[in-house]
């Protein structure tokens, strides 16, 4: 088994998914000859000719509606948003329509596309190259939305992605492209879309995230260990649909429940995974679920004090995990 | 005797009459929706009404089973001709399970249709257009090569999704037939308000590749810019957008007034150009017609219409339930 | 500024103690460390250090008391007077509460408001989550008595959770020990049998044991009366408690120890000489119970209400008796150790248990008790199980008895295993099995038997 970064999880998965089905391609700016500016879509082009890895105009509405025509008719297109701040021109498409056609005709069309997108800050990149913008689409029934953590999850979920009949948006949190390393199968394996994962038992408290702070979680909980503190923690994977049992189950286990997403709080994931919580496990809470969020600004700043405070960081995620234990 | 036109263009006797059919259809079909708009029957028409020469003009070009069709709401005379029938307009009309638009899930005018090649449509106007070179561009890929139209009206030619579907078509020169039907009101705003060049043809030129423009309330000259543009897309030589002139004969939809806006001289006016009176001409013209099989064909028209309407008012609605159907395939 | 001092929680699973001696006066100077009072819980004594500097300005707790863990006890007036800050000593991961105010350390900025400090002085108001409310009430448990180990003393899902665990709550603790005895009643004879004693069984509430509850039972001229001590009331508590909830069945086995008999008497002097220890019939059946213990591991269990723990480790009680009280300490790991290891710690844990110097993990743990009642003679007991454990064994006194062996008389040395059991946990058939074990184990020692 092969240790690969996260990047290369998500290139693996498209070579793979490729090779075995004629009708999966890629769309996107900069995905041929450049192989993305991540280059996650490097040697694609190479292997599979200009006519399946297409570079596009500069226009992410028409990647998208494109995108969805082409999947109407039988087509697996991969569409990629540059950065997930530019995919708001999209939005109708994805919103309006792929969200929708199963639905609106009454399960006559579907839309199997899936829409990558690398998100978060971290890498200096301001307010239109860090954003968070995941809670903008969960409340889409019609859309699925996946954010991994790990080079394994991504591979067996991207694979997942391509393959579901329904339109996916596949979040790439872009600080973990080339952070976050791990074993990653060559086999042809694939992860269901809509199951969050325990990766790490625990007793004292429980701990929700994904992303790259599901890693700075579990860094926490490695230290909390040597104090005595028993750290449970879930990653989501799954963003919409909500694992609803996989919630219930890891918020019960400890009682005491912190959620963590770099997206801001006010209105984002934590939110509602707080409210399943709420609605769910009331009698096996001993503290109120807490939510260690990015702060409720538009975006993050350039000037690197600023982004540091907006982030969140191991540190942070460290206290809140103390202080809830402490609880 | 006027000269056939039609036989120029490549039309037989046969086709031009069945062409006034479908066009006669639509129009009473619509018409009924009015009256039952008006009885409190059904929540909402929007029409095709001085549409239907261009709509069905433009469908004729098409080789229905293999061509796909991305039309936009008032399209009622590209989907008789691409198959579907005065009962599934009926179906829609009155919101009924059966409708194979959309099961009764949306307004009438969205129309939709796998078994049809017509591909689902929503409210937002221009969607579809970037959809249409979505097909396409798979039909390429596939070999399947089909020609595929996709509608819109001349305000809708503001929206970005016009321009970047027809950008990223003309970039890759894909067999796409961009089918504006300029019927001069987007709701209320005339067309001076919404272009400030002459045509929405000459939009075409930006993204390298034919525009014009043309009577849309002749279904024979439709037919024949509209068989043009599909043979060059087949060939392989791109896309054409083609601006079909016409004028929208009711208001916007049965929630609209269009008393505030138009004075009444300008729509009687128009009126007298209405293309279903003028394709009638022409066919009693060129001997096609005459008084006694006009009629006949309207009887058979309104017969149709009848049983469509009796049949849908009286089909099932969808289960209360069922509203939660269709989310996610398996 | 006074600092208040609370009552700490020693040990796990305590709930209480007593204050049996305070050290130090109102007006006395003390250090951080100096020790303040003698303190009892569950059969142990600690001296409470002071976790600041300063002067005692209030004695709250009276000697003799018992309080619940995290009652304030005393106040100690800071040096520096009213201006100095509290700079109580962080609490240890798992102590008890802080005996001060928790310091309002730096509130992480990320994450949720912390709830403000009580008002210094005001008792603190405990509010319970929805969880410890819950758990509470499905396994009766007293909150208030519950000592809380989480922030401010906020009683936590899992300080409940570990009450349950560990087999339930202790009793409530007594009512003030009646000062003097009530006086003789006038009342003729005939009359004092009907009117005592006032107390019935029936109005001893089901789930608090009546170890606690005052009788009025008349005293004579010339009668003694000796106040109960904390040490005796734990007692009580635990003995009226297990004999309540348990409920108790009780077998016996008679084992041919002649062999051991014969071997020990053949190995001890060396042994003491070699070990400086004296090698006792103890070890031999501490060392029979663990292997059999492994062998039948329902006997190492625990009754936990909705459920049966079967203990991993093997942790042996022994009672060591005092002249006033009786002492249970652990034989950590037991079945890790030889004879000669068993040996070892039980000479250990007999003098530390004599120099009172047992500490509180000594004391917890056990998970079967071996009860050495031969020691005072005793040929048959029928003990009371060491709660929450399953099953107590007393190893009664070896006597020489005529015994028939294949129809002849012979002259054997006997003696009589009895055996305690929680017929919640366990049944006839499997301690019967296990002592069979035992006794199978015991009449084959010999010359071959190890000791190490």
């Amino acid at each position: 088994m092969a240790v690969m970064t996260f990047i290369e999880a998500v290139t693996l998965a498209m070579r793979e998914e490729m090779r075995r089905d004629p009708s999966v391609f890629l769309l996107g700016e900069d995905v041929g000859i450049r192989g993305g500016v991540f280059r996650a879509s490097m040697g694609l082009i190479e292997e599979f000719g200009e006519e399946r890895v297409i570079d596009t105009p500069l226009a992410e509405s028409a990647i998208a509606g494109v995108a969805i025509g082409a999947a109407a008719v039988g087509m697996r297109p991969i569409a990629e948003m540059q950065f997930a701040d530019f995919i708001m021109p999209a939005v109708n498409q994805i919103v309006s329509e792929a969200a929708k056609m199963r639905y609106r005709s009454a399960g006559d069309w579907n839309c199997p596309i899936t829409i990558r997108a690398p998100f978060g800050g971290g890498v200096h990149g301001a307010l239109y190259h860090s954003q968070s913008v995941e809670a903008m689409f969960n409340s889409t029934p019609g859309l699925k939305i996946v954010a991994p953590s790990t080079p394994y999850d991504a591979k067996g979920l991207l694979k997942a992605a391509i393959r579901d009949n329904d339109p996916v948006l596949f979040f790439e949190h872009k600080r973990c492209y080339r952070l976050i390393k791990g074993e990653v199968p060559d086999t042809d394996y694939v992860l269901p879309i809509g199951k969050a994962d325990v990766k790490r038992e625990g007793t004292d408290i429980t701990v929700i995230s994904y992303g790259l702070t599901l890693h700075f979680a579990l860094q926490a909980a490695e230290k909390l260990a040597a104090e005595g503190i028993s750290a449970h923690v879930l990653d989501l994977r799954t963003l919409y649909p909500l694992d609803k049992d996989a919630i219930i189950q890891a918020a019960s286990k400890t009682g005491k429940v912190l959620v963590i997403h770099e997206d801001n709080k006010e209105g984002g994931i934590g939110g509602e995974v707080a409210a399943i919580v709420a609605e769910n496990c009331l009698f096996d809470l001993d503290a109120p679920v807490r939510r260690l969020c990015g702060p409720d600004v538009p975006a993050m700043p350039y000037s690197p004090p600023m982004e540091k405070f907006f982030m969140i960081t191991p540190e942070k995620v460290l206290e809140a995990m103390r202080e809830l234990a402490l609880f | 005797m006027s000269t056939k036109r039609h036989e120029a263009v490549g039309l037989t006797d046969q086709q031009v009459l069945d062409m006034y059919y479908y066009m006669l259809l639509a129009r009473k079909l619509d018409e009924r929706q009015w009256l039952l708009n008006r009885a409190g029957k059904v929540p909402f028409v929007i029409s095709c009404q001085g549409q239907e020469a261009a709509q069905v003009g433009a469908a004729f070009a098409f080789e229905i089973g293999r061509d796909y069709f991305c039309p936009y709401y008032r399209d009622l005379g590209i989907v008789l001709v691409a198959g579907q029938s005065a009962r599934d307009t009926m179906l829609t009309a009155f919101a009924k399970a059966e409708d194979p638009n959309s099961g009764g899930r949306q307004m009438p005018g969205h129309f939709g249709g796998k078994k049809f090649n017509i591909l689902t449509g929503s409210s937002p106007v221009t969607t579809q257009v970037p959809h249409a070179v979505g097909i396409a561009l798979a039909g390429r890929m596939t070999g399947k090569n089909p020609v595929v139209y996709t509608s819109f009206g001349e305000g809708s030619s503001n929206q970005g999704d016009f321009h970047e579907g027809a950008n990223f078509a003309g970039v890759h020169k894909l067999p796409v037939i961009f089918f504006c039907e300029n019927n001069k009101y987007a709701i209320s705003v005339p067309l001076s308000k919404q272009l400030a060049c002459e045509s929405v043809a000459d939009r075409a030129i930006g993204y390298g590749f034919k525009g014009v423009s043309i009577d849309g309330n002749d279904p024979i000259e439709v037919y024949r810019v509209v068989k043009e543009a599909v043979e060059r897309g087949r060939n392989g030589e791109g896309p054409t957008l083609i601006e079909a002139v016409m004028y929208r004969l009711v208001p916007h939809s049965s929630d609209d007034d269009d008393r505030v806006y138009r004075s009444r001289e300008e729509v009687e006016e128009a009126k007298k150009k209405d293309p279903i009176i003028q394709f009638a001409n022409y066919l009693k013209s060129v001997g096609l017609m005459d008084d006694a099989s006009e009629q006949e064909v309207l009887q058979k028209v309104q017969a149709e219409v009848d049983e469509a309407t009796d049949y849908a008012e009286n089909a099932p609605y969808p289960t209360p339930e069922s509203t939660l159907d269709h989310v996610y395939g398996s | 500024m006074a600092t208040q001092v609370l009552m700490p929680q020693l040990g796990e699973s305590v709930t209480e103690g007593t204050i049996s001696k305070w050290l130090v006066n109102v007006g006395d100077v003390v250090k951080k460390y100096d020790p303040l009072a003698e303190v009892t819980t569950d059969k142990v004594n600690a001296e409470v250090p002071s976790t600041v500097s300063g002067r005692v300005s209030q004695i709250v707790v009276a000697e003799g008391e018992t309080v619940a863990v995290g009652t304030l006890i005393l106040y100690i007036e800071e040096e520096g007077g009213a201006s100095a800050p509290a700079p109580a000593a962080a609490p240890a991961p798992q102590a008890a509460p802080a005996p001060a105010a928790t310091p309002a350390a730096a509130v992480p900025q990320a994450a949720a408001p912390s709830t403000p400090a009580p008002a210094a002085g005001d008792a603190p108001k405990q509010r319970y989550s929805p969880a410890v409310m819950r758990l509470a009430q499905e396994h009766n448990i007293d909150l208030s008595r519950v000592a809380g180990t989480g922030a401010e003393g906020r009683v936590t899902r899992k300080d409940v959770q570990a009450i349950i665990d560990a087999g339930g709550q202790a009793p409530a603790a007594a009512p003030a020990p009646v000062a003097e005895a009530p006086a003789p009643q006038a009342a003729p004879a005939a009359a004092q049998v009907t009117q005592t004693p006032t107390v019935t069984a029936a109005q001893v509430p089901t789930s608090t044991p009546a170890a606690n509850v005052s009788y009025d039972i008349p005293v004579a001229t010339g009668d003694q009366v000796i106040p109960v001590t904390p040490i005796r009331k734990t007692i009580a508590n635990r003995m009226v408690q297990s004999k309540h909830e348990a409920p108790h069945a009780w077998t016996m086995v008679e084992v041919d120890v002649t062999n051991l008999v014969n071997y020990r008497s053949s190995v001890k002097d060396e042994f003491k000489k070699k070990e400086g220890v004296n090698l006792t019939f103890l070890p031999f059946f501490i060392k029979a119970v663990v292997e059999s213990l492994k062998e039948f591991p329902m006997l190492n269990s625990q009754w936990a209400g909705d459920k049966i723990i079967v203990k991993k480790n093997i942790n042996i009680s022994i009672a060591v008796a005092t002249d006033d009280a009786l002492y249970v300490p652990v034989i950590k790991d037991a079945d890790q150790k030889s004879v000669y290891g068993i040996a070892k710690s039980i000479e250990d844990l007999a003098a530390r248990t004599r120099a009172g110097k047992l500490t509180m993990d000594d004391m917890t743990g056990g998970t079967f008790t071996v009860n050495n009642t031969g020691s005072f003679g005793s040929v048959m007991s029928t003990p009371i199980i060491n709660a929450p454990q399953a099953a107590i064994l007393s190893v009664e006194s070896i006597v020489k008895r005529p015994v028939v062996i294949n129809d002849m008389i012979a002259v054997r040395s006997m003696v009589n295993l009895c055996l305690s059991l929680d017929h919640r946990v366990l049944d006839g058939l499997v301690c019967g099995r296990f002592l069979q074990a035992v006794k199978q184990k015991l009449e084959n020692i010999g010359p071959d038997t190890k000791l190490y």
